[in-house]
């Protein structure tokens, strides 16, 4: 990127340095100081949820099941679930890159309900503790699903405080959508139209709208459950005529669409990157705003791809396959408006670069499998295998993960003012694509062969590539732990930024690193669309005026 | 726009009150939607189970009290009426006016509240509650047993919103009571007044659904 000779240097004044006892960062209603609240909090639960993943992955490496009892095992894919779902990858982007760069990017000094936004952190922290405890007293062993009348009747962990935990916590997610919808509707700076609104914004607004309309089911499911639990009789109990299926319908109708909430937010950090790294505006823009919208409209009515073998009838079955199609429409409008905007950029292969590119063939990947677990009969064959959880991994760490990872080394010199180590983070995203397929692809060919998920004893004859997966292992651990090292020690003693160290023409880039405590000194006027990179005018259409097109 | 100390403006991050006003009623109208789905997913239960088990469920909503019901219906509705004419005066900054409807709704809430109470307490007396000690005698008594569980969790959990009303009915009246202050942002009462019509509404569904099951 372009160095520019002049010195930088921290403002005297920012976010970070106005207060730093620690009552002033917890009582704080700076949407800034609470995304680095929410930061630290979930790389909490993601390690949590990654030694979870190591001692599931070392138990694999044989197939007699040597070092943990079944039951623990369950416990450990469980947690591992339930941590990674609900307290990492939901909250990720949405409450750390949102939360910072919403109001920003929308020339707004705050979210719209501040004291809001401090307390859904709150209630995450509160959720967070019920998860814990429920681990430290003993775990749960239902799987992240809670499928009944297993978890309501028969388990013996301590399902109702898991219940409970995650209930908590899907209150936060219900506030943060709240705040996040009324912010973009209400506090856009002038001239900030709609359609001047960059693609991070209209993914966390898509996001959004499933926060507020799914969660409350996942809320209201779990609330059946835990008293289902508690009283020995209830809504999923077949003894009196209910239909543990119901449970299945309810649960999928939020986790389906949570699945959306977990990849549009990254897709939305995409296609940021993308433009800032080949410089030229994103090709396609208002197509990647509907098909933000229509991933978002389609999650509500693609569920029951859960349920092709649960023994719902063979037309729903039909409509949800069909369905379940149509999603690979608007998703692989962005993949190809993204591969379109490289198409004769000025690419220059910086790490958060390589982040998205990794994503883009990730994604792809897990896309792909993903049209193929939506047609019925292919379906049916991988149901409950490693095909499964080899499909959901790619989308869910190969996607939103490294997407996650890309937008923090993108947006690291707003948040704290410095750069992080260019080449050491070159190789970190190079190690942690090679060891996340290394981990995951044998896993696609274990299930294609029938390997169960789910299980710790297994058939001698895939212990090869079993082992081959744990080997991606120390890989993957390596590209998490190098970014935490020196993220964190370049957040102190990296060189300074400066304001736009990429040179970009978005709002966040056009205040100091890091921001003052209300962003903007005075509310911006936006006059322009966005990522308007100056590219050389024989690759990129000058945009038609009004006047031109009357005149034609 | 001049630069201005944003955090200590009173409306802040909104440009002034009416601003903060159409924001506020905003975000509890999409709190609302998620209520909506929160109630939803109970509402689906009910009709997947009435479906399946409409002969059970006409019994078992022979033993409901369709009088109580009425009467609850139209003690709530009367409270909606006050709670409207409080949030109107809280508009105009009349405070007595304010307080005297808020406590008429309060005192129409505790009795909705009583009411429902003495509905659990006649359940209880004839075995009608689910669990070990429920007795029912019809063509499907398991079934009517999913009648009385649906009935005590949709009638419950909308009681426990009603509670959550009647206690920010109180910290708000309490509030506007000692400090007139209060009152400088009606948008506040106009919040709880969209809430507490909310709650209105689900027991308009929850009536019928419950009390008018039976032919009669």
């Amino acid at each position: 990127m372009t160095q520019t000779p002049e010195m930088h240097f921290i403002p005297r004044e920012n976010y970070l340095n106005q207060g730093k006892t620690l009552v002033s960062w917890l009582f704080t209603h700076d949407h800034k100081r609470i995304a680095l609240l929410y930061l630290i909090s979930i790389t909490f639960f993601f390690l949590i949820g990654s030694i979870a993943a190591v001692l599931m992955r070392i138990e694999l490496t044989n197939p007699h099941g040597e070092f943990f009892t079944s039951t623990t095992y369950n416990k450990l894919f469980t947690l591992h679930g339930v941590i990674m779902v609900w307290f990492f990858l939901i909250p990720s982007i949405p409450n750390v890159l949102g939360n910072f760069l919403l109001p920003i990017m929308i020339g707004a000094r705050d979210m719209a309900f501040p004291r809001l936004n401090l307390l859904s952190w709150y209630v995450f922290m509160f959720g967070g503790l019920f998860a814990l405890a429920s681990i430290i007293l003993g775990g749960v062993d239902t799987g992240w699903t809670f499928y009944t009348p297993y978890s309501s009747t028969y388990s013996n962990g301590w399902v109702i405080a898991m219940a409970v935990g995650i209930f908590i916590n899907g209150f936060s997610s219900i506030f943060t959508g709240l705040n996040f919808i009324v912010t973009v509707h209400k506090l856009r700076a002038p001239g900030m139209t709609w359609f001047r609104l960059p693609l991070f914004v209209w993914t966390l607004y898509s996001t959004s709208l499933i926060f507020v309309l799914a969660t409350p089911v996942l809320a209201i499911t779990l609330t059946l459950v835990a008293l289902e639990r508690g009283f020995g009789v209830g809504i999923f109990d077949p003894r009196i005529g209910g239909d543990p299926l119901l449970f299945q319908h309810l649960f999928w109708f939020y986790s389906h669409p949570a699945v959306y909430i977990m990849i549009l937010p990254a897709m939305g950090v995409i296609s940021e990157l993308i433009a800032a790294f080949s410089r030229k505006p994103i090709f396609g823009y208002d197509f990647i705003v509907y098909a933000s919208l229509g991933i978002a409209f389609l999650g509500f009515l693609v569920w029951g791809h859960h349920m092709f073998v649960s023994g719902q009838s063979i037309y729903a079955g039909m409509i949800f396959s069909l369905l379940s199609f149509f999603v690979a429409v608007p998703s692989a409008i962005k993949v190809f408006n993204w591969t379109a905007t490289l198409y004769k950029g000025h690419i220059s292969f910086e790490a958060p670069l390589l982040y998205a590119l990794s994503f883009i063939a990730l994604f792809t990947i897990g896309g792909m499998t993903g049209l193929m677990l939506a047609s019925l009969a292919v379906d049916v064959h991988v149901t409950q295998t490693y095909f499964i959880v080899a499909h959901f991994h790619y989308i869910m760490v190969g996607g939103a993960v490294m997407a996650y990872l890309g937008g923090i080394h993108y947006w690291f010199p707003k948040i704290s003012g410095r750069m992080y180590p260019e080449n050491l983070a070159r190789w970190a995203a190079v190690i942690l694509f090679v060891g996340f397929n290394l981990a995951f692809f044998p896993q696609f060919i274990l299930g294609y062969m029938g390997m169960p998920r789910r299980y710790h004893v297994y058939p001698e004859e895939f212990q090869f590539l079993n082992i081959v997966s744990t080997c991606g292992l120390p890989l993957l651990g390596l590209g998490y732990f190098l970014p935490l090292c020196y993220l964190g020690w370049s957040a102190l003693f990296g060189r300074i930024a400066g304001p736009n160290p990429w040179d970009a023409p978005g709002l966040e880039w056009q205040i100091p690193s890091p921001p003052p405590s209300e962003n903007f000194p005075c509310i911006p006027v936006v006059t322009r669309r966005p990522y308007d990179y100056g590219t050389n005018p024989d690759t990129h259409e000058p945009e038609e005026t009004e006047e031109e097109s009357h005149a034609r | 726009m001049p630069a201005e100390a944003g955090a200590e403006l009173p409306n802040f991050p909104f440009k002034d009150a009416g601003h903060q006003r159409e924001s506020a009623l905003f975000g509890m109208w999409i709190f609302l939607a998620t209520e909506v789905l929160f109630f939803g997913g109970m509402f689906m239960a009910y009709i997947v189970y009435r479906y399946l088990h409409g002969q059970a469920f006409q019994e078992a909503g022979a033993h409901q009290e369709w009088y109580l019901g009425f009467l609850n219906t139209a003690v709530l509705l009367t409270s909606g009426f006050t709670m409207a004419l409080a949030v109107d005066f809280a508009r105009q900054g009349q405070r007595n006016w304010l307080l005297v409807l808020f406590g008429v709704t309060w005192l129409l809430g505790a009795a909705f509240l009583g009411i429902e109470g003495y509905e659990y307490y006649d359940k209880f007396v004839q075995h009608l509650v689910p669990g070990t000690g429920f007795r029912f005698t019809g063509s499907d008594p398991s079934a009517s047993e999913m009648f009385f569980v649906l009935y005590f969790t949709m009638t419950g959990l909308h009681m426990f919103h009603m509670f959550v009303g009647l206690m920010l009915i109180l910290l708000f009246g309490g509030w506007s009571w000692v400090s007139p202050s209060f009152l400088l942002k009606p948008n506040r009462f106009e919040v709880l007044g969209l809430y507490w019509a909310f709650v209105d509404i689900v027991w308009v569904f929850l009536y019928p659904l419950f009390y008018l099951v039976h032919p009669r």
